[in-house]
C-alpha cells in the first residue's frame, strides 16, 4: 500500500498538478504563487483539444498498440502452446530462449534492427529484388512504420508469450480428449475449448503488451521516420526539448487514463464473456 | 457375432507391452468390465477401443467393421473419464450440448436432448450450474449425461466411481446399473475394484501384466478361478498349494506344505505328481470350538492368532501346528457379540470336499 502510495499516487498527483499550471518562461513551470493567487488554468487541456495533431497521433498510437498486441497474440500463441506441450526438458530451454533478449540492453537490441532493416542489408535486399520482379519501386524498410511495427513486436513478444505459456501449461490434457472423443475435430477443440480456457492469458499478455507499446518512443525514434512519431515521443519531446511541462502532463494523464480506460473495458468485457458463455453461443446459435 | 470385436489386440510403449494379445468380443446391451490391478493394461486397452492409442498388433471391429484409422472423434463410442473432463468454461447445459453441437445437430432439437439427457442421470434443474458448483456426485453424472446424449454404440468408462467416497459410490452403482438397463447402451467399464465389477457386471475379463486371465460372468469368476491370480485379486481367498499325491473317484488329494493333506472334489485330470492349488474362500470354512459332531472331510485343529472385527462379520486368522494360516470367516448374527473366539482359543477348522475350487497349474 505504502509502495503504491510512493511510487503512484504520489507522482500522478504532481503530474496532475503540473498540468493545471503555466509554463515556465524558459521551460519548467511558472511559479505556483504569483502575486498572492494561485496560478492554474486549463490552458494546456484546450491546447490539447484546440490542436487536432495531438489527438491524430495519438489515435495512431493506439492504432500502433492494437496492431502489435494483435501480431504479439497471433506469433505467441503457437510458440506459448509448443513450450506448454513439449516435455519438461525441452520446456525449460524454450523458456529460457523466450527470454534471452532480456540479457542485452533494449537500446541495443533496437540498434541491431537497424542493422537487420538497413538499406544494404540481405533483407532489404531481397525484398526490393522480389519487388523489381514486378516493377515496383524499391522501398526502403527502414524509418519507416514497417520497421516500428516490427520491433515493437519483437521487443513485446515475450510479454505476451509467458502469460499464455503460464496459462496454457495448466490446462488439463483430459478436456482436450473429452472435446475429441465428443466429436470435436481439432480445430474445434481449440476454438471450443482451448481458445476460451486460455483467455485470462490472452488479456493478461494484451495488457503487459498493449500499455508499454502505447507510450513507447525509444523505438520511433530510432527506427521510425519524422511521419513515424506516437505519443510517447510527443511527450518526451514537451518535457525534454519543449519544456512545456504542462502540456507535457496532460498528454500523459490523456495516455494514463486511456490505457486505464482500455485495460478496464477489456476486463469488463472479458467478465461479461466468461459469466455467460454458453448464453453468448445459444445467442449465435 | 459380437457387437464390440477386439482380436489380439497388442499395444506396447518402448519395451513395455501393456495390452499382450487380447482378445475379447463384447455383445450389444452388456456391462462389460476390464477388472485388474493397476498396471494390468485395461485403461490401455480402453483407450485403444477409444482410438487414443493405436494398437501395435491386431484389429479392433465395430459392428463387423474395423476402426483402425479412425480417429476418437469419429468412433461412434464415448468415453466417461475418471476426473470427469466436464468443461470448465461451459454450463452443464452447454456440455451436455457439446457433442450435439459436434455432430451438427439441429439447434431446435438440441435443448430437448439435453433436458431428456440430464434427466436420465436425474439432474433436472442444474442444467444452468457450472461444474465447479457441482459435486462429485454430480459432476460424475453429467460427465455420463454428456456422454450419452449422443446415444452412442458403446460407452466406454474408466474408473468413474474411482474419486467418490464409499456410499455415494455404492448409490452410484446401482444408478449406473439402472441406467445401463434404461439405455441399452453397451457399456466397457475400467475398475480396479473387484466388488465394484461384480456387482456391476454381466461379465468381467480379469487383466494381469497385459493378458486376459479370464473372462466370464461374475458369479463363475468368484466361485471358480481360473488361475491363482483370479482367485487371489477377487474378494479374499485361502490358496493351497502343493503336489497331487492321489486321486480318486473325481476327489484330488494335495500335500501341502506346512499343512498336509488337503482333499479336494474336481474334475481336472491332472497327473499325480503335478503341482495344483486349491483356492477356498473364507465364508467357507467352518470354525467352532471342536465340539464332536459330524467331520467334514478336512479339518484341522488351530488356534486363533488374529482377528479382525468388521461388523456384520468377524474375520479369524487360524495358524495351524505345521506353520499354515487359514483365514475363516463368521457372521456375527448374534448382535452385540463382536467375536465368538478370542486370540489364543484353540479352534477347529473343517470344510466339505466340493468347498474349494481346484487350479491346476
Amino acid at each position: 500500500m505504502l509502495y503504491l502510495v510512493v511510487f503512484f499516487a504520489i507522482p500522478s498527483l504532481i503530474m496532475v498538478l503540473a498540468s493545471f499550471r503555466t509554463p515556465g518562461e524558459f521551460g519548467g513551470l511558472a511559479p505556483l504563487y504569483e502575486e498572492g493567487r494561485l496560478d492554474l488554468n486549463l490552458d494546456s487541456y484546450a491546447r490539447f483539444f484546440e490542436e487536432t495533431i495531438y489527438a491524430r497521433i495519438f489515435v495512431k498510437s493506439v492504432v500502433y498498440a492494437l496492431v502489435t498486441t494483435f501480431c504479439c497474440l497471433l506469433l505467441a500463441y503457437p510458440l506459448a502452446a509448443l513450450i506448454a506441450r513439449s516435455s519438461k526438458r525441452y520446456r525449460d530451454l524454450l523458456l529460457l530462449l523466450v527470454i534471452l533478449p532480456f540479457w542485452s540492453n533494449f537500446l541495443i537490441r533496437i540498434y541491431a534492427w537497424m542493422i537487420i532493416l538497413g538499406p544494404n542489408a540481405a533483407l532489404a535486399r531481397a525484398v526490393n529484388g522480389v519487388l523489381a520482379w514486378f516493377g515496383h519501386e524499391p522501398v526502403p524498410l527502414l524509418f519507416s512504420a514497417f520497421a516500428v511495427l516490427v520491433c515493437l513486436v519483437y521487443v513485446s513478444l515475450p510479454f505476451m508469450v509467458l502469460p499464455l505459456y503460464a496459462n496454457l501449461e495448466k490446462h488439463d490434457p483430459a478436456l482436450l480428449e473429452a472435446a475429441q472423443d465428443l466429436g470435436a475435430s481439432a480445430w474445434q477443440r481449440f476454438w471450443r475449448i482451448t481458445f476460451p480456457l486460455s483467455l485470462p492469458g490472452v488479456y493478461a499478455g494484451g495488457a503487459l503488451v498493449f500499455i508499454p507499446a502505447l507510450g513507447i518512443f525509444a523505438i520511433p525514434d530510432i527506427l521510425g521516420g519524422p511521419e513515424d512519431s506516437l505519443i510517447g515521443n510527443v511527450i518526451k519531446q514537451q518535457f525534454l526539448e519543449t519544456r512545456d511541462w504542462p502540456f507535457g502532463s496532460v498528454l500523459s494523464i490523456v495516455l494514463t487514463v486511456a490505457a486505464l480506460a482500455i485495460a478496464g473495458l477489456a476486463a469488463w468485457v472479458a467478465r461479461g464473456n466468461l459469466a455467460t458463455p454458453s448464453s453468448a453461443r445459444q445467442a449465435r446459435a | 457375432m459380437a457387437l464390440l470385436e477386439i482380436q489380439n489386440v497388442t499395444r506396447r510403449f518402448g519395451e513395455f507391452t501393456a495390452v499382450d494379445d487380447v482378445s475379447i468380443g463384447i455383445q450389444a446391451g452388456e456391462f462389460f468390465t476390464l477388472l485388474g490391478p493397476s498396471g494390468c493394461g485395461k485403461t490401455t486397452l480402453l483407450r485403444t477401443i477409444a482410438g487414443f492409442e493405436t494398437p501395435d498388433s491386431g484389429r479392433i471391429l465395430l459392428s463387423g467393421e474395423d476402426l483402425a484409422g479412425r480417429p476418437p472423434e469419429r468412433r461412434p463410442m464415448r468415453m466417461v473419464f475418471q476426473s470427469y473432463a466436464l468443461f470448465p468454461h461451459m454450463t452443464v447445459e452447454g456440455n451436455v450440448a457439446f457433442p450435439l453441437q459436434m455432430a451438427k445437430t439441429p439447434a431446435g432439437e438440441i435443448s430437448a436432448k439435453v433436458a431428456a439427457a440430464l434427466e436420465d442421470v436425474r439432474l433436472q434443474g442444474f442444467g444452468k450450474r457450472y461444474p465447479h458448483e457441482l459435486s462429485g456426485g454430480q459432476k460424475q453424472r453429467v460427465a455420463i449425461g454428456r456422454a450419452l446424449v449422443t446415444h452412442p454404440a458403446v460407452l466406454l468408462l474408466d474408473e468413474p466411481l474411482a474419486a467418490l467416497d464409499a456410499k455415494l459410490r455404492e448409490e452410484m452403482q446401482i444408478e449406473l446399473i439402472n441406467l445401463q438397463k434404461e439405455v441399452g447402451i453397451t457399456f466397457v467399464y475400467v475398475t480396479h475394484d473387484q466388488t465394484e465389477a461384480l456387482a456391476l457386471s454381466h461379465r468381467i475379463a480379469v487383466m494381469n501384466n497385459g493378458r486376459v486371465e479370464q473372462l466370464d460372468e461374475p458369479s463363475k469368476i468368484y466361485g471358480f478361478p481360473r488361475t491363482r491370480f483370479v482367485a487371489d485379486f477377487i474378494g479374499h481367498c485361502n490358496l493351497f498349494s502343493g503336489p497331487v499325491k492321489a486321486r480318486e473317484n473325481g476327489v484330488v488329494t494335495l500335500e501341502v506344505p506346512a499343512l498336509g493333506p488337503v482333499r479336494i472334489e474336481t474334475d481336472s485330470a491332472l497327473p499325480i505328481g503335478s503341482a495344483g492349488t486349491i483356492a477356498l474362500r473364507p465364508e467357507k470354512i467352518r470354525i467352532d470350538s471342536g465340539a464332536p459332531g459330524q467331520t467334514p472331510d478336512n479339518h484341522w485343529r488351530g488356534t486363533v492368532q488374529e482377528l479382525l472385527y468388521m461388523g456384520d462379520v468377524t474375520v479369524y486368522k487360524v495358524g495351524m501346528p505345521g506353520g499354515a494360516q487359514i483365514e475363516a470367516l463368521l457372521a456375527n448374527s448374534q448382535s452385540g457379540r463382536a467375536r465368538f473366539f478370542e486370540v489364543g482359543d484353540p479352534v477347529e477348522v473343517s470344510w466339505a470336499v466340493g468347498a474349494g475350487h481346484f487350479i491346476a497349474e
